[in-house]
């Protein structure tokens, strides 16, 4: 009751202490989103000022020797593009699939509501338990060995939730008057699915099936026991060959090697985060470009 | 003739729309499959080891010995110094960002905190081995800087873009009128905020921090590359700067050496089976407060 007699007798007097807690309140915000923000530059900004120094065609395109200790990284170059298309091969159709059923077909009943559970679920489960999995099912039980068929199949599963979500939401964002046109005109609901829904969510698809595989790209965990060769000085020949990928080489050669160079080390680093990177801005601009665009 | 092909039309279109509803359950069923192997390759564990060995305080595979609680705490340690630290940041940069920041700011700051999601954890523990640990070595004056905090401090900054999205979402659905009330009360904007959006918006900062444990407790290579894997229960407050073993890491480090099959190999996975369900009941209750959330017309 006082406080509120206070503040109506003499607002100005009141006011000028709250204005200064409030623009104390706003720096202090701002100082704390720095500190938030000033190490992920600082994270970047040192791999790349370290690493750009071992970066050379020779270190991009030969085989590792003496221990990994000289040459090049291209196994592990290479074992990630290949695991990243084989996860691509897998996840694509499943989860683009799985989001038109959401998209299009779902009503909102009890087993949709299990499958956005499961959704969220499967995005939840740690890496390593994917990994855990990947051993028991792939590597064990279907016989596949340790092997990019493996860890392919693997990843494709962790990359699902992914590909879903961003695929529905691209899905769902095409307008209900286009699906009504389609229909109104004589079309079956997959005939207006696949000659106007899909490639109008075309774009978002794309970008949110890139976002998916970055994150399989750079994953460790799941492809310990399930494709990682330690070192492995060849290209892999079949899909149930064992190969080198390049998070697992960065783990070991920081790890698990005594007396690696830590240029090598550092180049490793700036080799992965470039990929990773480059393809994230690469697909927020695409996005960002096809939103612009967009007639509706 | 054409309504020949019109009814074989029909025909491979109710096969692709067949096709697409068994794409749409896979999930449950891909949920099942991993559950299952984890069992399958876990359970016989709890019959090979009795329950006093398995829940005992030391973790000596090779002596027999299979006493997880030193990597439970140990996991349960770093995520709560983890969230206590991502906690403050991430709401204080989540109010910044959507109550505070002038567009131009946003537009700088978004794109930055989302690389962040993107870097690979191996990067990150790369970075804190290289980088961070030896920093708080030199600043705490520990004997080594690879510890709990070390990697309590990288799960935070792992967990932040989770946290951050996650509650300015819960931000953005407080209505608008709630914050013209309380500028019409004569409160300032601070006031306003921290009296009135933001607890408006706690059940979804509430799911925020869920949704940033999950992540922390379940993430791995980072958190192995600079806790220093010691299995030890941690006695004292003390145990935050000494090094300790998570749940991930152990599964991690050992699988690889392990004979398929053998006491050891049953228990990793019997740490996964841990793993799964605690992930699985957090990731639980924090989508259906989404879900109810949604329901009732936004995210609060």
């Amino acid at each position: 009751m006082s406080k509120r007699s206070s503040l109506t007798a003499t607002p100005s007097r009141r006011l000028v202490p709250r204005l200064l807690a409030q623009r104390t309140g706003f720096a202090l915000l701002g100082l704390v989103t720095f500190i938030v923000v000033a190490p992920i530059l600082l994270v970047v900004g040192v791999i790349v000022a370290r690493g750009i120094v071992a970066i050379n065609w020779q270190f991009l395109s030969t085989m590792p020797f003496h221990g990994m200790k000289e040459g090049g990284i291209l196994p592990a170059i290479i074992g990630t593009l290949l695991l990243t298309t084989g996860t691509a091969l897998v996840a694509v159709p499943i989860g683009v699939g799985g989001a038109v059923y959401l998209s299009e077909y779902a009503r909102d009943t009890g087993l949709t509501r299990a499958i956005r559970l499961a959704i969220v679920n499967l995005a939840g489960i740690p890496s390593i338990v994917y990994g855990l999995f990947g051993l028991g099912m792939f590597v064990l039980f279907f016989r596949f060995g340790t092997s990019i068929l493996a860890g392919s199949l693997t990843l494709a599963i962790m990359t699902l939730p992914v590909i879903i979500s961003t695929s529905e939401e691209a899905l769902r964002a095409v307008p209900q008057e286009f699906r009504t046109v389609s229909a109104s005109l004589g079309g079956t609901r997959w005939q207006g699915i696949r000659t106007i829904v899909l490639p109008q969510a075309l774009p978002g698809i794309i970008t949110g099936v890139i976002l998916g595989l970055l994150r399989a790209a750079g994953e460790t965990a799941p492809i310990l026991f399930t494709v990682a060769a330690f070192y492995l000085p060849r290209l892999p020949r079949s899909p149930l060959d064992q190969t080198m990928a390049l998070p697992y080489h960065l783990y070991v050669i920081s790890t698990q090697v005594p007396g690696m160079p830590l240029s090598v080390q550092y180049g490793t680093a700036l080799v992965l985060l470039g990929l990773v990177l480059s393809l994230n801005v690469a697909a927020s601009l695409m996005r960002r470009h096809f939103r612009s665009k967009r007639q509706w | 003739m054409s309504r020949m092909t019109n009814r074989r039309g029909h025909a491979s279109e109710w096969a692709l729309e067949t096709l697409i509803r068994v794409l749409g359950f896979s999930t449950i069923g891909f949920v099942g499959l991993i559950f299952l192997f984890l069992l399958r390759e876990g359970v016989p564990v709890f019959f090979e080891v009795p329950p006093g060995n398995l829940f005992s305080s030391r973790w000596y595979p090779t002596y027999g010995i299979f006493g997880t609680l030193p990597l439970i705490t140990g996991s349960l340690l770093v995520t709560a110094i983890s969230i206590i630290i991502a906690l403050p940041l991430g709401v204080a940069t989540a109010v910044f960002v959507r109550e505070v920041a002038p567009r131009w700011t946003r537009e700088i700051l978004k794109p930055i905190i989302e690389v962040l999601a993107g870097i690979p954890s191996v990067v990150l523990g790369f970075f804190g081995m290289t980088i961070v640990a030896p920093l708080t070595r030199e600043l705490l004056g520990v004997p080594t800087g690879l510890t709990a905090f070390a990697g309590a401090l990288l799960l935070a900054y792992m967990a932040l873009p989770t946290v951050i999205s996650v509650a300015e979402d819960a931000l953005d659905s407080v209505p608008r009128s709630y914050r013209d009330a309380g500028l019409a009360m004569g409160a300032t904007k601070w006031q306003t905020i921290w009296r009135v959006v933001v607890p408006a918006a706690r059940s979804g900062i509430l799911t925020a921090v869920m949704l940033g444990m999950g992540r922390a407790i379940g993430e791995t290579m980072a958190v192995m590359m600079v806790t220093g894997n010691a299995a030890v229960l941690p006695a004292s407050l003390q145990a935050i700067f000494q090094p300790v073993r998570t749940m991930t890491a152990t599964i991690a480090a050992e699988m690889g050496e392990v004979a398929r099959g053998s006491t050891h190999y049953h228990a990793l996975f019997g740490i996964g089976i841990i793993l799964f369900l605690v992930t699985f009941l957090i990731n639980l209750s924090a989508a259906s407060a989404i879900f109810r959330a949604r329901r009732k017309g936004g995210l609060r």
